[in-house]
């Protein structure tokens, strides 16, 4: 079966969640651009969009038309070629309007699972819930006829685990989109002893046809991603209990949130991206990750007391940051929650303090957006460490501790044989992150 | 062409602002101003200097395409919402794509001329950002002839003018006419940072040759133009009293509040005929040269230009099409400075289309408001000398790909 082929009957798991959404868009995108081909002009395309909900579905075709545009928009020139056969199409908004509808024309918007059982390719993007992930390729392997090959987006759990309990004999590997999937640049691509050859051939070409950048994972849970981020989260948590014993919680969670944002100029702060993944989507990746890691401690009591207390963070459907462990208005950081008295307390009662004792900043200090568009970033990052190295203020060691730790992670996670290399572990951290530099680095 | 038959002026100009990318209270998700209202602010701009609507004879308002960006048809009926005092007059609408603004002025004038009104206000105004720039681009193909959008780029106009670049390069060198297209775009901006009402009138950038150096992508946008090179989606009106003696004396203005208009001329070519040279604006050339000689001057005796610049090759081969530099040297003679503000003949010194704006149908008034401020004296920041030695003014208004031509003559009043 040729590329184009496997690609004319697609199904997605999940297809109306944060990330099927992306990956619908994206394989939409893909199939549609096939079957504008000439030589495809006779096959029929078929991208089923399944999903429990029919709210959100409605809500996905919306999506699709609004996102289809931009990407039309932005390619006019190509469409412009493609459709040049056709003499009615003239104007960019014709053309444009044509390709929405070429496109929507191929997805099909459904509740059932049975729509599957006639696909050659199946997404899967649905919770991150092993047993359910399972249930639902098993149950669509048992009766499709055509042997399907399956993607899933797990972000925690191992693949072969999913292979081998939906008895899919290496017909799957693990392709980690990151969010949003249609921005961001990096997928993590999973194969076990036992993927396909062929199947791995396609997922090289099907990212490449995307412009996305492959970091190859071993399967390990967590893969190199989440097994960063999770574990910088803990260090956080350890850092923040630490500091405890001196500043009040709140204080304390002010203190190593501002740190990891300014201080090692990350996009945003460990407690920030936090609520951004969502406190509850961190949590049940670590109880992932800790059901297969044995002898490390996957677990944090203040994610998990943040739960209880019903602090979840994530997304509105709009897109804006919902409250979490820190509370927001119009995406700036305006509060800290506390857990003692289960309400926000303003930044602005307690910033002055603990800048103060967090002391100067370091005069080289830019900030991260700056830096990323920076032609000599590499010596813009050499001289601010360096200053960072020589400083002794308690902001200063909290972030030499923390750049240590993470390029620590970073190399545990080669010597564990998560990752293949320091330029792969790097490469996430850069590409998956936005991170300015990758955790493996010389600055300290 | 023989001389003007009887003496006209110009005299109370307006511009609005030219809202667009670059200006700071421009934000395309925010409410925009509708067309009345910009309307109506350059109409009464004009009639608080010439004594209100009771001085005016006639209208009219020059327009491109109003009923695909704003679904409106029959402007004429807007000039009354200016002031009530302008309802049961005369008005007319007129259009030739980007020339909309310099018909409404060349009707203005021939109107003064006929005597059959003493003021005649003229008006010209688009408001585009009501789509999007990839759409914008579809409206002003209008501009050309619709049996070449099929095949031609998806921003129609800026893939003609860079076929005319590309020509250009090819011909003359393209690492020289570049060069001199940078130095155009600096000069532009620069001009426009003294106007408060330009576009780019917030541009803060430090090095605007180098910005404006970027290497063109045909993949993203159009072979052998960058972004710079273009002038910008933008909203804006523009309006003047366009006066005979009697008119003059009815408002009891002085005649050094008014620039005399000594000369002018309006061409059109075949919108279906591809031009034979690409590197020449011929029917431009043939208007200015036509414009001159109705005037009874030389290029010499101007003071200083407003031309064309849709792009900033437009913009050098327009120096060329007036005569300033021979055919292949106007990089030469933008890059020596001769251009600038402070150059030998100032060009568009509010910043032109490429940085005061380019509300497409008001563009020709607002070419005939800068050349009015300047030569009365009241271009603020942006005031040139205009000395007795040269006291005429140029302004060259285009719409198409040189096809709607109008050409003023303007003399200041000592």
């Amino acid at each position: 079966m040729t590329y184009d082929e496997r690609l004319q009957n697609v199904s997605i798991l999940g297809a109306a969640g944060k990330m099927g959404s992306g990956i619908l868009l994206l394989t939409a995108i893909e199939m549609v651009d096939l079957s504008l081909k000439p030589e495809n002009k006779d096959n029929t395309y078929v991208l089923n969009a399944i999903d429990i909900s029919t709210k959100a579905l409605t809500g996905l075709v919306e999506y699709l038309r609004v996102q289809v545009r931009k990407l039309a928009e932005k390619k006019i020139n190509d469409l412009r070629k493609i459709y040049h056969h056709q003499n009615d199409l003239i104007e960019n908004g014709e053309i444009i309007d044509q390709y929405i509808f070429d496109t929507l024309k191929i997805v099909r918007p459904v509740t059932t699972i049975e729509s599957a059982y006639h696909s050659y390719l199946v997404f899967e993007a649905a919770s991150e819930d092993e047993s359910l992930k399972i249930k639902l390729l098993s149950q669509i392997d048992t009766n499709n006829p055509n042997k399907p090959w399956y993607f899933t987006n797990t972000s925690s759990i191992p693949i072969h685990v999913i292979d081998e309990r939906a008895k899919l004999d290496g017909r799957i590997l693990g392709f980690h989109f990151y969010n949003p999937p249609a921005i961001q640049k990096l997928v993590e691509l999973i194969i076990t002893e036992k993927t396909e050859k062929d199947l791995i051939e396609f997922a090289n070409n099907y990212a490449k046809s995307l412009r996305k950048i492959i970091v190859p994972a071993n399967d390990i849970a967590g893969f190199i991603g989440n097994g960063h981020f999770m574990r910088d989260i803990l260090f956080a948590v350890s850092e923040v209990e630490r500091l405890s014993t001196h500043y009040t919680k709140v204080e304390s969670i002010y203190m190593i949130n501002k740190i990891t944002q300014d201080l090692l100029i990350r996009p945003m702060g460990i407690f920030q991206l936090v609520d951004y993944v969502g406190v509850d989507v961190c949590q049940f990746i670590m109880k992932v990750m800790q059901g297969y890691l044995t002898g490390q401690v996957i677990q944090s009591d203040l994610l998990d007391e943040m739960m209880n207390l019903g602090v979840k963070g994530g997304q509105n459907s709009d897109g804006s940051q919902k409250n979490g462990i820190l509370q927001y208005e119009r995406g700036k950081i305006i509060g800290i929650f506390d857990m003692k008295n289960q309400e926000y307390t303003p930044i602005v009662e307690l910033q002055s303090k603990c800048d103060d004792k967090l002391g100067v900043l370091p005069t080289k200090l830019q900030p991260w957006k700056s830096v990323i568009s920076d032609k000599n970033k590499e010596l813009t990052l050499t001289e601010y460490f360096n200053e960072l190295n020589g400083m002794d203020t308690l902001g200063a060691d909290l972030a030499k501790n923390f750049s240590i730790n993470s390029k620590n992670i970073g190399l545990k996670l080669i010597s564990d044989g998560v990752a293949h290399s320091e330029d792969d572990v790097n490469k996430v951290l850069l590409t998956g992150f936005f991170h300015a530099y990758g955790p493996i680095n010389n600055y300290l | 062409m023989s001389k003007l038959r009887k003496k006209v002026y110009m005299i109370g100009g307006y511009n609005t602002i030219s809202i667009g990318t670059g200006r700071k209270e421009f934000s395309p998700k925010k409410p925009q101003r509708g067309l009345e209202e910009y309307i109506k602010e350059a109409g009464v701009g004009v009639l608080e200097q010439i004594g209100g609507a009771k001085m005016v004879d006639e209208c009219v308002i020059g327009n491109f395409m109003a009923a695909r960006f704003n679904k409106q048809g029959n402007l004429a009926g807007f000039m009354p919402t200016i002031d009530e005092g302008l309802r049961y007059k005369p008005s007319t609408r007129v259009e030739g794509a980007c020339c909309s603004g310099g018909l409404a002025l060349s009707s203005g004038i021939r109107s003064v001329l006929a005597e059959t009104a003493d003021v005649v206000l003229s008006l010209g105004f688009e408001v585009q950002n009501t789509v999007k720039a990839i759409y914008v681009a579809d409206i002003l193909a209008g501009a050309g002839w619709y049996k070449e959008r099929k095949n031609g780029h998806a921003y129609f106009f800026p893939g003609q003018f860079s076929n005319r670049a590309g020509a250009y390069y090819e011909k003359f060198g393209k690492e020289k006419t570049r060069k001199a297209m940078a130095k155009w775009f600096k000069n532009a901006v620069e001009n426009a940072r003294l106007c408060p009402t330009a576009q780019e009138y917030h541009n803060t950038v430090e090095d605007l040759e180098q910005l404006a150096s970027a290497e063109p992508n045909g993949k993203f946008f159009v072979d052998h133009l960058n972004v710079y090179d273009c002038s910008k989606v933008s909203d804006g009106a523009s309006a003047i009293a366009i006066v005979s003696e009697e008119g003059l004396k009815r408002i009891g203005a002085k005649v050094q509040d008014a620039v005399e208009i000594v000369g002018f001329a309006q061409l059109e070519d075949d919108i279906t005929i591809t031009p034979s040279d690409l590197t020449v604006l011929e029917t431009t050339k043939r208007t200015v040269a036509l414009a001159l000689e109705n005037a009874g001057i030389t290029k010499e005796q101007l003071g200083t230009v407003e031309c064309h610049d849709c792009f900033t090759i437009a913009g050098l081969m327009a120096v060329e099409a007036i005569g300033f530099a021979a055919h292949g040297e106007a990089p030469d003679y933008v890059i020596a400075g001769n251009t600038s503000r402070t150059g030998k003949t100032p060009f568009n010194t509010t910043g032109g289309l490429v940085a005061w704006g380019h509300p497409t149908g008001g563009t020709g008034v607002h070419q005939a408001v800068t050349i009015w401020e300047q030569l009365t004296g009241k271009a603020g920041d942006a005031q040139i000398e205009i000395t007795p030695e040269r006291p005429y003014a140029l302004s060259v208004n285009m719409g198409g790909d040189d096809k709607t031509i109008v050409a003023i003559v303007y003399k200041k009043n000592f």
